[in-house]
Order: C-alpha cells, then sequence, then structure tokens
C-alpha cells in the first residue's frame, strides 16, 4: 500500500511476560527498520548483594512469575557449585519433575493465552475485544470456535500443571521446594501417583490437542513461514540432566552459528549496554565481572535490557534454539500434521530446514518441544524413588564461586554467584529474554527480535498486526 | 439488610453446610452470577508495575470460581497487558476512555511496586501520541477515578521485593504513591508474593456482593471495615500461622527438624517465619489443595509488609 516511510509504535507489546515496546520503521509495506524496548527495571541483582546465599533461591523466583521453577533451578545449580554439594539422584529427579511441569504450563500459556489470539477470534467481550479493526483471522468459523473451546480448556490445563509443580514444590507461582542441595520434601508413592494421574491429562491434551491446533494454525497461515528470520543464530546452555554427572541433557547444550552446531562456552559471553540505560564503563563486561549501573537518563540509549553477545554474535534463545540444537525426532502428530497439511516428509526437526526461522517455525518448535518434554516427564516418573532422599545438607561457604546454567522456556539462562564472608558479594543474572529483546550492540549489531522483524509484511500502519505476531512467537 | 461480618466470615471460612475450601464461594458467586444476567458486570482496569505477573498467573489458578467464570461472568477485564487482544496506542487510549465512562465505578487492579525514582522512569507501560505513560502517572491518574484500588501482591501492597535494601528506584506500595500524591481512593492490600486466588476473588465477589445490596459507596465502606491495619482482608489474613500449625505441638515440646526433608516435627530451626506470618494457608493450603509452605519446606513471610528484608534470612531461625 504505503510506498513512503512512517514510523508504528506499539507500547504496549501485549500478550507478553513484562514491559515492552515496538517502534518498527515501515517503508514499500514491510518493516526496514526496529527497536524493541524493556521498560522496566527492577535491580534484583543489586538488591542480592549482601545477604545469606540461601535466599537468593527464593528471592530470585520473583523476577517472573511465569518462570519462577528457571530462576529457582539456576540459582540452585549457582549455589549447589559454590556450596561444593552433588544432588542425590532423586534430588536430581525430582528437580526436573518439578522443572519439567513447569515448562508444560508455560508452553501451554503462551500458545493459547498470549499467541493464540493473534490467529483467532475471542468471545464478544472483553479482553478479547475490541481489537484491530482489521486482524487478519482466517479461521473459518467451525474451527475458530474449536481453538475458542481449547483456549478454556487449556485454561484449566495450565492451573493442573501448576498442581504438579506444587505436588513436590510446595506451592505455584513461586515454589517453595528447591533448595540449595536439591529439594525439601521426599516424594510419597501416593504423591508420585497424585503427580502423574494429572499428567495423564495434560499429555492428552498435548498430544490430542495443542500440537495438532499449532500445525493446524501453521497451515492456514503459510505466509508466516518466511516472516520473521532474524540472524539465523542460536544459543542454548542446555537443561535437564538424565544422569547424576549431567554428561547427558534431556535439553542439549551448544550453539548453532553460521549454519553449524558448535560447543559452547560461557566464556565467550559478553553484556553490552552502549544503548541500554546502563552506565557506559560497564559495557562488554562477562558475568563473572558483571555490574549493574542504572542510568535512566543516558542519552542513545533505548532499553532496560542490555545486550548480551556469543562470542560477538547477536544469538536467538528459546524452543527453536533448542530444538535445532537437539535435534530431536518429531512428534508422530507433527510427522503426520506435516506429511497431510504441508507434504513434507521430515521425521528430525531440522528436516523443517529453513522454514523453522520464522514465525511458525517458532510456535511449532516450541509445540514439539512440549512433546520433548512429555517423554521426559513420563521417564522420570519411571525414575523416581518413593522414599528417596533428595536433600544433601552443606553449610554456607566462607568465600565461593558457583555458575547456574539451565534453559528456561524463553530461552538460555545463567545466574553467577560470588560469595565472600558467607554473603553474597556479587551477584549476576543473564536471562532468557534478554538473549531475544535486547537493543543495539556497541557495534550497532540489532538483537535477535529486531533483526526478525526485518522484512516482515505491514499492510495497512493502521493495523500492523504482523509486527506483534513476530515479537510473539519468542515468547518474551 | 446489611451484609453481616459472620456472613462473610463464613463465606471465606467455608463453613457454610456442605461446602468444602475449594467450593466455599458458590453462595457469594451464585448471587453475583445472578446479578449478571442484567449485564452488570463491574469493568476492571489492571495496571502492572515492578512486578512479575505472579499475582496475575496465582490467579489463573482459581478453581472455584473458575478463571473462565471470573472474566466472563464476574467482571469485564477491559485492560489487562497479558491476555487483552488489543495492544500499543489503541489498548490505552481505550483503558482512558472506560476511566472516563465509568468514573467512580471501576475497580483498579495493581500488581508490581511503583518506581518513583527519576520521574517514573523506571516502569513505563505505554506510549499515548508520542508520549510515555509511566506506572506512575498512570496510577495517579486512573487511581483517582477508580471506585476503589486492589493492591494485589506484596509488592503493590507493602513494596515487597523491588523496595527492599539494595533498590535504587525509590519503589513504592499504591498506598504511599497514594499519600505522597494526594489520591484519595479506598485501596484493598491482598498481600502474598504471590496473593492466594481465593484471596483475591474471594474479596472481589464478596464486595461486589455487598456493593449490589447496598450500593457502591455502603458495599465498598462494608469491605473497608473489615480490613485490618495493614489494610488486609481479616478474614483471610486475621489467623497466624503458627498458632493453627499442626506442627505446634511439636514446637511446644521443643521436637524440631533438623533437615527438610525430616517431615515429623516443627521445622522452626529451619527458619519457619509462621510465628510473624497471618495467614489461612495452614487451611486453605496451595494449589487447590495438593501443598502449602509449611509442609513442603518453611513459611518465608511472603504476606507481611515486613517482606523480604524483615523475614531474612529465610532459612535461618
Amino acid at each position: 500500500m504505503a510506498a513512503g516511510k512512517a514510523t508504528i509504535s506499539i507500547d504496549p507489546v501485549t500478550r507478553i511476560e513484562g514491559h515492552l515496546k515496538a517502534e518498527v520503521v515501515v517503508e514499500g509495506g514491510k518493516v526496514v527498520d526496529a527497536r524493541v524496548s524493556g521498560g522496566m527495571f527492577r535491580g534484583f541483582e543489586n538488591i542480592l548483594i549482601g545477604r545469606d546465599p540461601r535466599d537468593a533461591t527464593q528471592i530470585v523466583q520473583r523476577i517472573c512469575g511465569v518462570c519462577p521453577t528457571a530462576h529457582s533451578t539456576a540459582s540452585c545449580l549457582a549455589l549447589d557449585e559454590a556450596f561444593g554439594v552433588k544432588l542425590t539422584t532423586n534430588g536430581r529427579i525430582v528437580r526436573n519433575l518439578i522443572w519439567g511441569a513447569n515448562y508444560l504450563q508455560s508452553h501451554i500459556l503462551h500458545f493459547y493465552h498470549l499467541a493464540a489470539l493473534d490467529y483467532v477470534n475471542g468471545p464478544n467481550t472483553a479482553p478479547f475485544q475490541p481489537r484491530y479493526a482489521k486482524p487478519d483471522l482466517r479461521l473459518d468459523k467451525k474451527t475458530n470456535g474449536v481453538a475458542v473451546g481449547q483456549y478454556v480448556e487449556a485454561l484449566e490445563i495450565r492451573r493442573i500443571c501448576h498442581e504438579m509443580v506444587a505436588m513436590f514444590g510446595g506451592k505455584m507461582p513461586h515454589v517453595s521446594g528447591q533448595v540449595v542441595g536439591g529439594t525439601t520434601e521426599i516424594p510419597t508413592k501416593e504423591r508420585i501417583a497424585e503427580y502423574a494421574a494429572r499428567f495423564k491429562k495434560v499429555r492428552e491434551f498435548v498430544e490430542k490437542k495443542y500440537i495438532p491446533v499449532v500445525y493446524l494454525v501453521g497451515s492456514v497461515y503459510k505466509d508466516l513461514l518466511s516472516v520473521g528470520a532474524g540472524h539465523k543464530n542460536s544459543i542454548s546452555f542446555g537443561a535437564f540432566p538424565l544422569d547424576d554427572m549431567s554428561k547427558e541433557l534431556l535439553l542439549k547444550r551448544g550453539v548453532f552459528i553460521d549454519g553449524k552446531v558448535q560447543d559452547f562456552d560461557p566464556a565467550k559471553i559478553k553484556e553490552f549496554v552502549k544503548y541500554s540505560w546502563y552506565d557506559d564503563s560497564t559495557t562488554g563486561l562477562n558475568f563473572k565481572e558483571g555490574k549493574t549501573v542504572p542510568k535512566a537518563d543516558k542519552a542513545g540509549a533505548y532499553s532496560f535490557v542490555k545486550s548480551p553477545r556469543y562470542d560477538g554474535k547477536a544469538v536467538e534463545a528459546g524452543p527453536l534454539a533448542r530444538m535445532i540444537i537437539t535435534n530431536p525426532d518429531l512428534s508422530p502428530m507433527g510427522q503426520k500434521a506435516l506429511k497431510e497439511l504441508f507434504k513434507l516428509n521430515a521425521k528430525k526437526f531440522m528436516d523443517l530446514k529453513d522454514v523453522a526461522f520464522s514465525i511458525m517455525g517458532r510456535h511449532v518448535a516450541r509445540a514439539e518441544e512440549t512433546y520433548l518434554m512429555l517423554l521426559g516427564v513420563e521417564r522420570w516418573l519411571k525414575e523416581v524413588q518413593a522414599g528417596g532422599e533428595t536433600f544433601v545438607k552443606a553449610a554456607i561457604p566462607d568465600n565461593a564461586e558457583g555458575l547456574g546454567l539451565t534453559e528456561a522456556p524463553r530461552g538460555s539462562l545463567l545466574h553467577y554467584v560470588n560469595i565472600k564472608g558467607k554473603k553474597i558479594a556479587n551477584y549476576q543474572i543473564v536471562s532468557a529474554t534478554i538473549w531475544n529483546a535486547n537493543p543495539r550492540d556497541d557495534s550497532g549489531q540489532r538483537g535477535p527480535i529486531e533483526e526478525a522483524l526485518i522484512g516482515t509484511p505491514v499492510a495497512d500502519i493502521n493495523n500492523p498486526v504482523n509486527v506483534c505476531r513476530v515479537i510473539r512467537a519468542f515468547d518474551p | 439488610m446489611s451484609l453481616k461480618r459472620r456472613d462473610f466470615m463464613k463465606l471465606c471460612t467455608g463453613t457454610v453446610a456442605g461446602i468444602g475450601i475449594s467450593q466455599m464461594f458458590h453462595p457469594a458467586v451464585h448471587e453475583v452470577l445472578a446479578g449478571t444476567v442484567s449485564g452488570s458486570r463491574p469493568p476492571v482496569l489492571w495496571l502492572q508495575g515492578q512486578g512479575c505477573t505472579g499475582c496475575s498467573v496465582s490467579l489463573l489458578n482459581t478453581v472455584s470460581p473458575s478463571i473462565a467464570d471470573v472474566l466472563l461472568k464476574v467482571i469485564s477485564l477491559e485492560f489487562h497487558p497479558t491476555v487483552m487482544a488489543w495492544e500499543g496506542e489503541p489498548a490505552m487510549e481505550h483503558m482512558y476512555k472506560i476511566a472516563d465512562k465509568f468514573k467512580g465505578q471501576f475497580f483498579l487492579a495493581v500488581e508490581g511496586a511503583i518506581p518513583m525514582a527519576a520521574d517514573g522512569k523506571y516502569c513505563i507501560i505505554g506510549e499515548v501520541k508520542h508520549k510515555e505513560v509511566s506506572m506512575l502517572d498512570a496510577m495517579v491518574e486512573l487511581g483517582g477515578k477508580a471506585a476503589a484500588v486492589l493492591a494485589l501482591g506484596t509488592c503493590a501492597a507493602y513494596g515487597g521485593i523491588p523496595m527492599a535494601k539494595g533498590q535504587l528506584t525509590d519503589s513504592m506500595p499504591v498506598s504511599k504513591v497514594f499519600a505522597a500524591k494526594g489520591v484519595k481512593t479506598p485501596v484493598v492490600n491482598i498481600p502474598g508474593c504471590p496473593p492466594h486466588p481465593d484471596w483475591i476473588v474471594g474479596t472481589l465477589v464478596v464486595a461486589l456482593q455487598a456493593i449490589k445490596k447496598l450500593g457502591l459507596q455502603k458495599g465498598l465502606a462494608e469491605v473497608v471495615k473489615i480490613l485490618d491495619k495493614a489494610g488486609r482482608p481479616t478474614p483471610f489474613f486475621g489467623k497466624n500461622i503458627h498458632d493453627n500449625c499442626p506442627y505446634l505441638q511439636n514446637f511446644k515440646d521443643s521436637k524440631f527438624s533438623a533437615t527438610f526433608t525430616k517431615k515429623e516435627d516443627c521445622r522452626y530451626e529451619l527458619g519457619c517465619k509462621g510465628p510473624d506470618t497471618n495467614a489461612d494457608c495452614f487451611q486453605r493450603k496451595w494449589n487447590n489443595g495438593i501443598n502449602w509452605c509449611v509442609q513442603n519446606a518453611v513459611c518465608i513471610g511472603c504476606v507481611e509488609p515486613n517482606f523480604p528484608d524483615g523475614k531474612s534470612p529465610f532459612y535461618e531461625s
């Protein structure tokens, strides 16, 4: 339509967790430049300094109410290392059961309650209305009705996932049951059975409804398989140890750069702040030397998100990154849908090739990761020992360091703790969404979401529906 | 006929005959749902400050009424950044439109604390006509127009973690922001990190029932009567966890657990803050009665005004 240039500012980007603004320049019907801005700062890293290290596992959960178990897991791993404690086998498995149940919750919540309204028309009442006059909703009436029914059912399913988390985690959001040294409650036969009964219900929903509907929506919006590519580089710290030595992980560790999977080295991570509201003296630091000095009035900056880079590259994190690096078999229902709806014979995730780097590719990756998590939980339910010890006591060290690496549903998560005189001297967090939603780095390289927005079709600047579709696929 | 305090207490504590904990709101819900046949779902605008969305996620966990019923039959959620269909400037303009159309009649729900440093720059919630809208500005403008404000979660009620030692943003709870800016709208604090969904829905549903019986002003006055000195509804926050704990006798007999996984004894020496914490978790439990912090580990006192600094270290008695 419009051949001239127009700048669109979308603030708030809704149906995400937290505060985000997207500013795009549209020319010739496509996005030619983008700036994504995180609009809120709390300062957890500063608040943690001087505290008893064990308090960290509780405080950091309040970074995010959708994925508190991500932060408690990363914090526990950092403290496990600093305290020099090795988990019992059962402690490792119960942590996986707590953590895995929230993955299921998070992904289901994301597709249905955050993303779906981009493609589905909700009931004729708030908060589903009002909406853009031209929302580009293409599902036929019957399919839309099925999707709305699933949206409502998914509300109950995710609530049941939280019951699973609370079974051994104490309560959700913000579990009491994960601590340095393991978990606080030894599972009984009865509670394992209660967890398993709920898992059965969740599994059925994921296999029969969630995964198929993602592919169905993808097939109705085939053009969105070529929108949102981005830099095409990915990172995964890996998560869910399958053995006590953490030799094998359910979600593998690695980086995917310039088309190749490579080994990951945490020393190659640096955070840049030229375009972030932090003091310039703190730019280019690895987390071990990391500092967080907010400067809300810094000229030229446009975000409270720092720009983490791996070996200088802007890398995407999240289900797409993990599915590329792990490259598991696609789910049976996924393989069936690809054959029937896309005429594609695919067995492994990477058989999807370049199509994976897209809006729909990211939704498919998340659905496939949910299937992988079902297999994980099934396995841990078989391995967990009723009555087996889950906690190992350890004294607070005088001086120590610890690094906790895991994968939050949204992406790679790092907690680094430095203890001096039995208190936290430094605590640095490089969290999932900052890998994706960051502003330019010091060299001017765009962040992953900013880059993914380039080329996005915007036919009507008053109904720029594709902009937030790109963003929401990252689950920021 | 006014809503007697004992009726309110009965509804919240589930002692209405034959009704279990998870169904205790049925009488109130039934009445409120009946009212909605005439289309009178009160508008709710929901703002998020320096929060984590945990309060919203906890609310999603409501069992009875279901969250679907809450959204479709009890309230009209006209603005909520996490679930609403619209986005950006049109969503913000809709919010302002509702606030003006229902001035003095809508509820403002707030999760997260409000940073006052740098003119509110540490929390921007939107942009309208090329101008940033800070959480601080939104609180003053919308707070002044609301019938009442629900300060959900410990951050909004008392400051919580964003206001803890080491913070740099001059973070404040709703009541302190209102005091500083001269906003007189009544505030109901529903603390917890996060609050139990029953505490949120229960307070809302019973408030709506009182308003339906007595009209807006008198109904709100009834609700304000049952708030304690910290602004919390006493039916949920009037009992001390320690005094009602199943391990109280062990405490009295000096039988203390030495380690988390030894569940037979009192958790006091593991750091449990039950003695300094007032909430009905011991009875209501969490996540549909599955578990609760003291059974699973220890209480960290997350509903109290001095959380987290006054409850730290969490694992030392």
